[in-house]
């Protein structure tokens, strides 16, 4: 961070006591005892940044193996994890391990850190006119939690966790093959990293409700709250309520594994769908904690850029509101197989259809706010109206998904990929670059480069389609998601799809330099470089901020 | 000690009538429920096929090697086709409802609705860039066109619910109770198939080596060396389980899909409506070898298949009732059962 002056009239006025707002602790209090909330949304968003690497590179590996039929690569791996005589049965549960990690890190160390964590803690206290978070210490810890649990989740890949090394569960960790299924532990280092990593959400979650329920600047109600508070309170309240239940059901997994009890073994009274129902009452919720916080991006965005105010603001609320509520009535949707009744196979498909009815007044809302504005197209906006597209498309997958019937041929098969990388990796990603490009200039004090920052969109946006669009005829035609190997008759889709990741790591490039770029010779941002679209507490201030902001409270009129 | 199949074939007349009431005696004494079961009415010529092996130790005809040719698949049938980019053929008849109902309502709406956002898009980019559009209005509620947007996909999803729910329902139609039982069982990392009905004990399935596969004319990965055998044509009732982990039993052209989950014995109902060979794959992450156990069912013309069965030292269905009904008998049940359905479908 650069040092900048606040030159905001509301902290001249403080500018030349002892502990001015722009006091800053030296470098190690800084950064490693942060009880600062934008420092800590800095250290969550750079921690994202390398989960996310690594992550993605994961994901390269898998397109590299996917690439052709037959195993290419993943014996020269597995040698390199499991030693020199690795059997090809490790190498297969190499491939296990590689597509465990690849969601666990993705969903738990990169999107929600960057989501809540980066742009929540950043944003939200900015946005309702808050000095900082409710709690800052337990701020910290949150934050800190995420380091074990990173480092637990990347040291189990060392360890055995079976027929090799790592925890080859896929990240829904099913039992029985998370418990009898995998000797070793690896899965238990697994377990303990989604415990630790749960944790710190909640403790987030818990900042998250009682900052912006107690601490909103005067006359900033909740319905006059930024539509992006709004949906990191929405997305609060769903960890608060479905982590525990994911603590619980890995808890007993724990449990079954190492003291002999059988929550989810037949063999002892126990049910192995029990653990499914448990996860996926966590799991259905995580995707809304996952994609919310990138629909509240979206609306800023849409607004600033529009030089709008959004439309059906209430309605925008109320239907993330909305998904909040019927998304934790819905979950038996990714069970559709395991054998349950026809009447519990009917309700959660309607219920599950239910789902398009706010998503679809989000989408309308967001063209309704672009119509009869006036349009710019920087950097964020292009992201926001590739967001608006893709999540549609993943939307209407999801929708035939929903299908309990029609899902007994997709279920577990590539489409089901497809669909969920549409809502997320080109849903869920295109809101964090979309918020990346909207804040960077205030996070930062520097701009971006224009030139390069539509360049990665392009980049992106071919790559991503030309990756996750063909999966759907893969998917259709029957092949089966965690597979290292494929009959013949997929490689053509498949090649396409591993030349998509090349064209998406191109664009990743892009993005790279272009951050590095920005940071080192980037132009200096102005407090509002978006003009008069940008109507939100943050761009009443510098850029980027004091330190320490509104130490006296801005009042909403 | 087993009469030949001449002598039985000779004998047949005169004992129809003491072996049907016998059969119909042992299936009320020991099975009442399936006693009301036979309606099925099987291929005539199978009753002089079946005696010949009909008394072969069920043990060993298990072991014994099909004397039957392998089925050859057809390209592009029960398999993927290469740059595919719709669902499989399918044969069965909730599986082409189901297809109906992808490539007739949902691709069309899904589709339509992805365009209409797509225009909408369009024209505001177009319309509305600031160059156009100077001044923004200053918009931001319309009542009547909020409450459209949430109706009218309100309607469109109810027109998706009502075939949808019924495909789910023709889905969980009960198998009649004549329906051929098989019995999957998933391991690590292969199936087992039993037809307890039937008496033929569990069938294991491997997956092919890659050359073994292509020296047969079968796609790599999908073909095993012994194929779930089933009937075209007849109403089938699987009863999937595992016994380590969770597997899943996956066939696209038929539409099936059911997790075998340990513990657990889960149903599906379906009538393969044509002989062929229809692959498919375990669709549950199961361990190493997940991608390596697939499945592979060679759906027969009834009249082979109940001369497989014999082959394979089975019998028809509740044709073992008689046998422990009375010792007397147990010869003939084989070939009474087939003889005695028609009358017994009279009931």
């Amino acid at each position: 961070m650069t040092d900048t002056t606040a030159t905001h009239a509301d902290f001249q006025a403080h500018s030349h006591d002892h502990h001015d707002a722009d006091h800053k602790p030296a470098f190690f209090a800084r950064w490693f005892m942060s009880t600062n909330h934008k420092d800590i949304g800095t250290l969550y968003l750079i921690f994202a940044i390398v989960a996310g690497i690594i992550g993605g590179a994961i994901s390269g590996m898998m397109r590299a193996e996917l690439a052709q039929p037959g195993i290419q690569y993943l014996q020269a791996w597995a040698q390199m994890s499991d030693g020199p005589d690795a059997t090809l049965d490790q190498a297969y549960h190499l491939w296990n391990v590689l597509i465990t990690a690849h969601g666990l890190i993705m969903v738990f160390f990169m999107v929600m850190p960057a989501m809540i964590g980066g742009f929540g803690n950043w944003f939200v206290p900015i946005m309702i006119g808050a000095p900082d978070m409710a709690f800052p210490r337990m701020n910290n810890i949150s934050f800190w939690l995420l380091i074990p649990a990173f480092a637990l989740l990347l040291g189990s890949t060392f360890v055995p966790g079976g027929t090799g090394n790592g925890a080859g569960t896929g990240w829904t960790v099913y039992a029985p093959l998370s418990t009898s299924g995998s000797a070793g532990p690896a899965v238990d280092l697994a377990i303990f990293s989604l415990h630790i990593a749960g944790a710190s959400s909640i403790l987030g979650a818990i900042n998250f409700i009682t900052t912006i329920l107690n601490m909103r600047a005067p006359g900033m109600t909740l319905h006059k709250m930024p539509l992006f508070v709004w949906s990191v309170l929405v997305t609060a309240f769903l960890l608060l309520l479905a982590l525990p239940v994911l603590a619980a059901a890995i808890t007993m997994l724990l449990t079954d594994r190492n003291f002999g009890t059988t929550f989810y073994d037949a063999a002892g009274g126990g049910d192995p769908v029990l653990y499914q129902h448990l996860f996926w009452f966590f799991g259905h919720p995580e995707v809304y904690i996952m994609i919310l916080p990138g629909f509240g991006i979206v609306s800023q965005i849409i607004s600033t850029f529009s030089r709008k105010p959004v439309f059906g603001y209430l309605g925008m609320a109320y239907a993330m509101v909305a998904i909040g509520v019927v998304g934790f009535v819905v979950w038996a949707h990714h069970m559709f197989t395991t054998g349950m009744s026809v009447n519990v196979k009917m309700y959660f498909t309607a219920a599950t259809m239910v789902i398009a009815v706010p998503t679809g007044v989000k989408i309308f809302s967001w063209i309704a706010t672009m119509w009869g504005g006036s349009l710019s197209f920087k950097t964020p906006m292009v992201w926001a109206i590739g967001f608006i597209f893709m999540f549609t498309v993943g939307g209407v997958t999801g929708v035939v998904l929903a299908n309990g019937g029609v899902d007994d041929n997709l279920h577990d098969t590539y489409y089901v990929v497809a669909h969920f990388h549409y809502v997320l990796s080109l849903g869920a990603v295109f809101g964090l670059f979309a918020g990346f490009y909207y804040w960077f200039p205030k996070m930062s004090g520097k701009m971006y480069s224009e030139f390069l920052g539509q360049l990665h969109f392009w980049v992106f946006f071919v790559g991503v389609n030309i990756m996750f669009f063909p999966m759907h005829f893969l998917g259709m035609s029957g092949m089966p998601r965690r597979i290292p190997d494929y009959t013949s008759a997929y490689a053509h889709w498949n090649q396409i799809a591993s030349f998509g990741y090349v064209i998406m790591a191109a664009g990743i490039a892009i993005f790279f330099v272009n951050l590095i770029w920005s940071l080192v010779a980037g132009r200096k941002a102005e407090g509002n470089p978006w003009g008069e679209g940008a109507t939100t507490l943050e761009w009443t201030l510098s850029s980027p901020p004091p330190f320490h902001q509104f130490e006296t409270l801005p009042k909403i009129d | 000690m087993r009469p030949k199949a001449a002598e039985l074939r000779g004998k047949i007349e005169t004992l129809m009538k003491m072996v049907k009431s016998l059969f119909l005696a042992g299936m009320l004494a020991f099975s009442p429920a399936i006693a009301s079961a036979q309606g099925a009415a099987p291929a005539p010529d199978a009753a002089v096929a079946a005696p010949a092996e009909a008394g072969t130790e069920s043990a060993l005809a298990a072991e014994a090697p099909p004397a039957r040719e392998a089925m050859k698949p057809v390209e592009g049938i029960g398999m993927p086709k290469s740059g595919e980019v719709t669902f499989q053929e399918q044969f069965t008849d909730t599986g082409e409802y189901a297809r109906w109902i992808h490539d007739g309502v949902l691709l069309p709406i899904i589709t339509l609705i992805s365009l209409f956002v797509l225009a909408l898009l369009v024209w505001v980019i177009v319309r509305y860039r600031r160059s156009a559009n100077p001044e923004p209005s200053k918009t931001s509620h319309h009542t009547l066109i909020e409450v459209i947007w949430t109706l009218v996909p309100v309607l469109i999803l109810v027109g998706i619910a009502i075939p949808s729910i019924d495909l789910l329902a023709r889905q969980y139609k009960p198998a009649p109770e004549d329906a051929l039982t098989v019995k999957v069982t998933g391991y690590q990392w292969y199936w087992g198939y039993e037809y307890p009905d039937n008496g033929v004990s569990e069938i294991v399935s491997n997956m092919l080596p890659k050359e073994e596969a292509a020296k047969r004319g079968e796609p790599e990965l999908l073909a095993v060396d012994n194929r779930l055998v089933l009937p075209a044509g007849r109403p089938i009732k699987m009863l999937i389980t595992a016994a380590d982990v969770i597997h899943s039993f996956s066939v696209p052209a038929l539409w099936v899909k059911e997790d075998a989950v340990p513990g657990r014995i889960n149903e599906k109902s379906f009538t393969i409506e044509k002989p062929g060979v229809y692959y498919g794959q375990c669709s549950e992450l199961c361990g190493a070898r997940h991608g390596f156990m697939p499945i592979a069912i060679e759906a027969l013309p009834p009249a082979e298949f109940d001369a497989w069965l014999a082959q394979q030292g089975g019998h028809a269905k509740g044709a073992e009732a008689v046998a422990e009904a009375d010792p007397a008998a147990a010869e003939a049940a084989a070939p009474a059962e087939n003889a005695a359905e028609p009358a017994a479908a009279t009931n």
